[in-house]
């Protein structure tokens, strides 16, 4: 870092700290958020209504070109050789054989790829998001097990997959930590998340806890959970002249684009990333090492590339959630308040990448106590960088935190629905700061209510049904609402009566594109089959990362300061001769293909009269979002209350799930038909986290052992049972549209109701995950 | 994958002919043959394809059933025969893999499906002597949660993985071949072996040798009979324990019995020690007990796959009784 970006940071950070101070105390009419958005009253439209995907018949018909399907002519295929040791340089690297094989183009290694930078790491800038900040196949050296060392181009995936298989490679090892207990050894550092110390203490959590007349003090953990989107991780790249141009499947393009262009010294117009169709992301679909290996062998090449990674390789090179030792201790007075929560402990990482999984985050809102100590600590390991996987945080610590309330309720002989509720905050109890929207008793009564929680029996192990025992368990779920800043929309309005609102951001299959639409003609007035969304393109402006369950909160204000621009211009092109003469654009709203006076809407004139008057068949608007302040000046989160029923067999403690509800509250729900899928989603991801999901990261030598569906278990049809969603529908009077992202939220929570039903089902605490038959045996 | 040449056979003697003088393979449904030569696993340059070979399911003289080689697994589980008089080897088979998978594989080539231990199917990484004779085996002190409790040696902890050949193994099935030596037949728990200091081979075939038949015998008391499979998700995973079993149940006496184990052997685990234990004792509880800790005394565990042991003594047990419930 220079001085002159050491000065800069400096002073953002001094801003920074003056904002965090101010920010909270500010009147609400003054940060974004604290005048209702329109669209929350509006009661009648879109909003609300279930809306089928647009673009779900091209997936249907296998007509969306994913990234490894778009066509170019004279392409190149590649395939990766991978690294076999975890850590030391390559001493012999023999691709004669490869070379020779039949249809090869080229075989590329660090002896003849081109020279380029290191990607910047995540977070190290705001558009960096580099896995790791290790140079890209430019020398011998070996970091992880499963690091590519070659990359073989040839005419066909046939003749380049066996062409890699001829590759070989000898090595000089060198010592490496790929287990726990040598990364332990070697001494835990302090956790740092977006840069702030993941680190918080109130009063002496300890001293209270040991007073504390019930307490629960145990060490969970979770195992690392590699990604399996359904699309494999795959791009297609050529070089344009000097412009690179990559069809990707990706979260970030806008980013990204930065970040290669950092890695080849381009300017940033000179990298085009497009990414209209994401085959399913969580976190995964970002920059790893394939799009720069593929770029260079492109290059290299002169032909453009078709880099689309096996199974095997996404478990190689796309890193995954790294695993969690953690400590909760609770210590509760005699009626049940809480006293002390204790949350600390461990989380894996690597000596090159900045991603140590924050799983005290939920914990830092979750119920009120007296006093607080919360920690993550990282140790390193040489392995593939770990990074962001659906509710990254949240998912494992509520895990940890959700199952030690249980164990707490059953300790002081309270229902653990009550316990939960008795603990309910008024403020965040750590902020302090007041919540923006938080209904999560009611989700919790709603719920209990709907499942039929009363009719647990609180003994464990004492319901039956032949070989069966039978179990209810119940969690709290919880994640932030996200609104990240740099997000923009450009909206074309034409004369007929369409618009086009192009936004940075990106389709991973959830309905974002639809929801968009549906958001952008309820604030424009038009219908909307006259809205066209553009998205998944770097060349738009802002950036929009499909992160943090962010999206649809950044969408939203990018396209309220976008529309109001529109608005301010169309007024202005109006002129003295319309209805709306003399109005400001605050007096005005859009509706059905008009501007209209907010309190008189007699006074109207439509978008097409504006523009014929004005002679122009489109006008443009493009804007940036107001700064995301809400998120400093309120406590801002969705909550969920998780409920299942499972069934253990009393012979072979294999466990089927039998049914699980979520009730949620997060804001209000815009399209309930792809909301309720995801939130189905995400709790299915759930029950493969509770009772299957685990990486089998051979300690000895690092290397991955299962990397495929077949022995990777996540739930199959069979495992996944009746799951019932009912939402509060509340809209957050502080959020535009009054909505929140619910992409995350639906895992969390799910593991630990799980495991809490488990226990009441045989008695059996399990507080390592997976909670597979063995374990209950 | 390597580049290899492809040719039908139209008859068994036609595929002799193809796959002599070759580092050939026949190829049945594909299902696992062609996952092991993408993990290049194996390398075969030429694929004998004898799916056109008999996939007749036919009764023969002596009540039993004889049923080609290229008869698709799906085909065999709802054969209705298969069904009513063998419904452990029914339930096997739908144990077995997923629905499209069925509809590919073939009997014969479900005979010989290879271990789906992780080291055997990682030859960029692992030393496995399966794969390659003499080069170690990772799983020894890896991952080897559903490996060998029975006939394992320090050269192979593998287990075999088919469902069907656990029912098999229990029925007295018999395997008839052809090779260079004209045909025979031997019994199926013969086909296939211990892993010894030869892990690398699977079954007593000798080389070139073609599977074109299984036959079952009548044994009509497996009319009353079971399959149960115990594994770590509802469906699509390869068993931790299976038990197939039938009993022959006269006045409260057990007068005939047979038993086979899945998941705990390199080959499919004929329980001979649990059926001698039960001949002739009372259906109760504690003589399937001793049944099953008879068969299982001398089990060995390794250090992931102690669990193994006492969920197959339950299982068998639980099978047993089941089937001894339903005489009474």
């Amino acid at each position: 870092m220079s001085i002159i970006d050491s000065a800069k940071s400096a002073a953002q950070t001094l801003v920074q700290g003056a904002m965090s101070k101010l920010v909270p105390l500010a009147p609400d009419s003054w940060i974004p958020g604290g005048v209702p958005d329109p669209l929350i009253a509006r009661k009648h439209g879109l909003i609300g209504t279930p809306v089928s995907r647009l673009d779900g018949p091209l997936k249907v018909q296998g007509r969306a070109r994913f990234s490894a399907e778009v066509d170019a002519a004279d392409i190149a295929y590649a395939a990766l050789v991978h690294a076999a040791v975890p850590r030391g340089r390559i001493a012999t690297l023999d691709t004669a054989a490869a070379r020779a094989a039949p249809g090869v183009i080229l075989v590329m290694t660090h002896e003849n790829a081109p020279r380029m930078n290191a990607p910047a790491l995540f977070g190290s800038s705001p558009t960096a998001v580099g896995p790791a900040d290790l140079p890209v196949m430019q020398d011998d050296r070996i970091h992880w097990n499963g690091q590519p060392i070659a990359i073989v181009l040839a005419e066909t995936q046939e003749q380049a997959d066996h062409a890699r298989s001829l590759v070989v490679a000898t090595y000089s090892i060198e010592p490496s930590i790929t287990s726990l207990k040598a990364a332990k050894d070697a001494g835990p550092k302090p956790g740092l998340f977006m840069g702030e110390p993941l680190l918080t203490q109130i009063g002496d959590a300890e001293a209270f806890l040991s007073a504390a007349p019930y307490k629960i003090d145990h060490l969970y953990r979770t195992p690392r959970h590699n990604h399996n989107p359904i699309e494999l991780h795959g791009a297609t790249i050529w070089w344009d002249g000097d412009t690179l141009v990559i069809h990707d499947a990706t979260q970030m393009v806008t980013a990204q684009g930065l970040t290669i262009a950092g890695v080849f010294d381009l300017k940033p117009e000179q990298v085009h990333i497009l990414s209209p169709y994401v085959g399913g992301g969580f976190g995964s679909k970002g920059l790893w090492v394939h799009q720069i290996i593929g770029a260079a062998a492109a290059k290299l090449a002169g032909r453009p590339v078709r880099i689309a990674l096996s199974r095997e390789g996404v478990y190689r090179i796309v890193g995954g959630r790294t695993l969690t030792e953690q400590r909760v201790a609770i210590g509760a007075q005699a009626d049940g308040c809480f006293t002390s929560i204790i949350h600390s402990g461990i989380a894996a990482m690597t000596p090159h990448n900045n991603m140590p999984e924050p799983f005290i985050l939920g914990t830092k809102v979750g119920y009120g106590a007296d006093s607080f100590k919360l920690s993550v600590e990282t140790v390193e390991m040489d392995m593939v960088a770990n990074t962001f996987m659906r509710a990254p945080g949240e998912a494992v610590g509520t895990f940890a935190l959700e199952c030690a309330i249980d164990e707490l309720a059953a300790e002081i002989g309270m229902d653990p629905v009550d316990l939960r509720i008795l603990n309910e905050p008024v403020k965040d109890p750590i902020s302090g700061l007041p919540f923006s929207s938080r209904h999560i008793v009611e989700a919790w009564r709603r719920g209990a209510e709907r499942f039929g929680w009363s009719e647990r029996i609180t003994t464990p192990g004492t319901r039956r049904e032949g070989e069966w025992l039978i179990g209810m368990g119940c969690a709290t779920g919880t994640y932030p609402y996200y609104r990240m800043p740099g997000a923009a929309a450009r909206i074309t309005l034409t004369r007929n009566g369409t618009a086009t609102v192009e936004i940075a951001a990106h389709e991973m299959g959830m309905g974002t594109s639809t929801t968009t639409a549906i958001v952008a003609a309820e604030r424009l007035g038009l219908p909307m089959d006259k809205i066209d969304v553009r998205y998944g393109d770097s060349t738009i402006p802002g950036a929009i990362m499909a992160g943090g369950s962010q999206q649809t909160a950044a969408i939203g204000g990018a396209v309220i300061a976008a529309h109001n621009a529109l608005v301010a211009q169309l007024l202005k092109m109006a002129g003295n001769d319309s209805p709306l003469a003399g109005l400001t654009s605050a007096e005005v709203g859009s509706e059905d293909g008009a501007l209209v006076k907010l309190d008189d809407p007699t006074r109207r004139e439509s978008y097409a009269s504006i523009l014929n008057r004005a002679q122009m068949d489109s006008i443009v608007a493009s804007e940036e979002a107001s700064q995301p302040l809400e998120m400093m000046h309120w406590s801002m989160h969705s909550h969920s209350a998780i409920f299942c029923e499972i069934a253990v067999n009393s012979i072979t403690a294999e466990t089927r799930v039998r049914r699980i509800l979520g009730s949620f509250d997060c804001g209000r729900i815009l399209n309930p038909k792809t909301a309720r899928s995801q939130f189905r989603g995400g709790m299915i991801m759930g029950l493969g986290m509770a009772l299957m999901e685990e990486t089998q990261f051979d300690e000895r030598n690092g290397r991955i052992m299962n990397p495929s569906l077949s022995e990777y278990h996540i739930p199959v049809h069979l495992d996944v049972p009746d799951i019932d969603v009912i939402w509060t529908d509340i809209a957050d009077p502080h959020t535009p549209m009054g909505a929140h992202g619910i992409g995350e939220i639906g895992i969390t929570g799910t593991a630990a109701a799980v495991a809490n039903a488990v226990y009441n089902a045989t008695g059996k605490r399990v507080r390592d995950l997976p909670i597979t038959l063995d374990k209950l045996l | 994958m390597n580049p290899f040449s492809y040719v039908r056979a139209v008859d068994s003697a036609d595929a002799l002919r193809q796959r002599a003088g070759h580092a050939a393979a026949y190829l049945g449904g594909g299902t696992n043959l062609v996952d092991l030569m993408r993990e290049t696993v194996a390398r075969p340059e030429k694929l004998v394809d004898v799916t056109g070979l008999s996939s007749a399911i036919t009764q023969s003289d002596d009540g039993g059933l004889l049923i080609g080689a290229a008869a698709r697994n799906t085909a065999l589980a709802e054969h209705r025969v298969v069904r009513t008089r063998y419904p452990m080897l029914a339930r096997a088979i739908l144990a077995g893999a997923s629905g499209q998978i069925r509809n590919m594989a073939t009997v014969g080539g479900n005979l010989l499906q290879r271990t789906r231990c992780a080291y055997f199917y990682d030859t960029d990484g692992s030393h496995c002597n399966k794969r390659r004779p003499a080069s170690g085996c990772d799983a020894l002190e890896g991952f080897n949660r559903n490996h060998a409790i029975l006939g394992a040696s320090p050269a192979c902890v593998a287990t075999h993985p088919s469902d069907m050949c656990v029912a098999l193994a229990a029925l007295d099935a018999t395997v008839h071949v052809e090779g260079k030596g004209g045909a025979r037949t031997l019994p199926f728990i013969d086909l296939h072996r211990l892993p010894g200091d030869h892990p690398d081979i699977d079954t007593t075939l000798e080389q070139g040798e073609l599977i074109t038949a299984i036959a079952l015998p009548p044994l009509t008391f497996a009319s009353r009979s079971n399959y149960r499979k115990v594994r770590d998700r509802s469906s699509y995973a390869f068993a931790l324990i299976s038990v197939a079993a039938a009993l022959k149940i006269e006045g409260g006496h057990i007068s005939d019995a047979r038993i086979a184990l899945g998941g705990v052997a390199h080959k499919p685990w004929r329980a001979f020690k649990a059926e001698a234990a039960l001949q002739g004792h009372e259906a109760t509880e504690p003589v399937f007990r001793a049944a099953a800790m008879a068969e299982l005394a001398d089990a060995q565990s390794l250090s992931r796959n102690g669990f193994k042991i006492e969920l197959a003594t339950r299982t068998l047990i639980a099978t047993l009784a089941d089937l001894a419930g339903g005489a009474s």
